[in-house]
């Protein structure tokens, strides 16, 4: 790994002050560590923003659970408040990675990485997250804008992400068997008034699948999707898994997750 | 270069080293505890797995001033008074290892996992253990040694 200035700044404006082009936030670092060590990044500065204490913590209000930036994914998995206002949410946490990437693992690298198979940019999209940064509030369908390409600026932190509580949700996973990310993910939410399906491992960023989302907002079972075709244009083909397989994988997730809601 | 001062295995220490230094390459390298592996480098084997505060980690993913102030314990800081941790004499009687490689971080995991759960089944013992890879022995004899060691600590 290329040599780096390390920084672990107290507040938000300190770590503002030290950003440049050529620095990396790091929280958890469980993708941030591996792609330097990769020699895939490098950075003149790294700032650590692990000591300020604002950025975690989980919160409940009424409608919406906020999730600090620095949370790790076993606190989300484990908080008795996730649990019980969004059921989805904690089951995804809670399967992310390994226990160990879970225990140093954080929702705002995740979000911030924007991995296009990561877990957590599904269930941002599709609870209607709002993104609050050091800059601004960010509507999670524009935070997302491509394959490990989100809407932040330079030197702009993600500081929470408030998701609105769905009247049911669930998300399925079909893991790669080593690395734990999703081959496909599912997360499908049902709100008031209308469903939302989110697929992340598909293509090349996290997206809402229109069609599904659509027939299940005016019918959520699964008898309103039995049928539908999932086009593999445009879907991701590897080792693991081809585009077609992909297609056929979010019809038959998304059904998963209904039944399961 | 970080100034870091850690408690490993009980002992305060104290270092000077150059701000990238990992956790895994600290205890190996300045601390001489090679006990600590690292396999794939790449955050999925697991062979690295040390506690810090208590918690399971991949100390070859984590930078060592991003732990400091932190209690960390590795594999040569499970036996006391020179009797083996139950895990150590668990994976030692159902014959929980072939070539070693990975045992240190299996060993590491496995202690976390029953702190969290006292009574795992073969499955959450299983699902656990994701992120820890063996190549020898096909697992039966670690989960085995899991569940013996469950019924010790």
């Amino acid at each position: 790994m290329k040599s780096f200035n390390y920084h672990a700044p107290k507040d938000v404006k300190d770590a503002s002050k030290l950003a440049s082009s050529s620095s990396a936030f790091l929280a958890g670092g469980m993708t941030t560590i591996p792609s330097m060590k990769l020699g895939l990044a490098s950075y003149k500065d790294v700032i650590d923003i692990k000591n300020i204490k604002k950025l975690s913590g989980i919160k409940v209000s009424g409608k919406t659970v906020t999730v600090g930036a620095t949370t790790k994914h076993v606190e989300v998995a484990t908080s008795k408040d996730v649990k019980k206002a969004i059921p989805a949410l904690a089951k995804l946490a809670g399967n992310i990675g390994d226990a160990q990437v879970r225990n140093r693992g954080t929702i705002g690298g995740s979000i911030s990485n924007n991995d296009p198979s990561a877990c957590y940019p599904s269930a941002c999209i599709a609870l209607n997250a709002v993104i609050h940064t050091n800059k601004r509030k960010i509507d999670a369908e524009k935070f997302f804008t491509g394959m490990f390409e989100t809407a932040l600026k330079s030197g702009e932190l993600v500081e929470a992400v408030e998701f609105q509580i769905p009247e049911k949700a669930d998300y399925q996973k079909h893991p790669n068997p080593a690395s734990r990310y999703a081959i496909i993910g599912v997360f499908v939410a049902k709100h008031k008034k209308d469903v939302n399906v989110a697929v992340t491992g598909a293509k090349s960023c996290v997206y809402i699948d229109k069609d599904l989302s659509k027939k299940l907002s005016s019918n959520f079972s699964v008898s309103a999707i039995e049928g539908t075709e999932v086009k593999s244009s445009g879907m991701n083909s590897d080792m693991h898994a081809s585009a077609e397989y992909r297609a056929n994988l979010v019809s038959l997730y998304t059904k998963k997750a209904v039944e399961a809601c | 270069m970080t100034k870091v001062t850690l408690e490993v295995n009980g002992k305060k220490v104290s270092k000077e080293v150059p701000d990238h230094t990992l956790l895994s390459v600290f205890l190996r390298d300045n601390l001489n505890l090679t006990g600590t592996h690292v396999g794939c480098d790449t955050s999925q084997c697991g062979a690295c797995v040390v506690h810090v505060n208590g918690k399971s980690i991949k100390s070859c993913s984590t930078l060592v001033a991003d732990v400091e102030g932190s209690k960390v314990t590795t594999i040569e800081g499970l036996a006391k008074d020179g009797k083996l941790h139950p895990m150590q004499a668990a994976f030692k009687k159902t014959h929980g290892l072939q070539c070693g490689y990975c045992t240190p971080g299996m060993v590491m995991s496995a202690v976390d996992l029953l702190q969290t759960k006292k009574n795992p089944s073969d499955q959450e013992i299983r699902e656990w253990l994701e992120g820890n890879i063996c190549r020898c022995t096909g697992y039966q004899n670690i989960v085995a040694a899991v569940k013996e060691a469950a019924t010790k600590m």
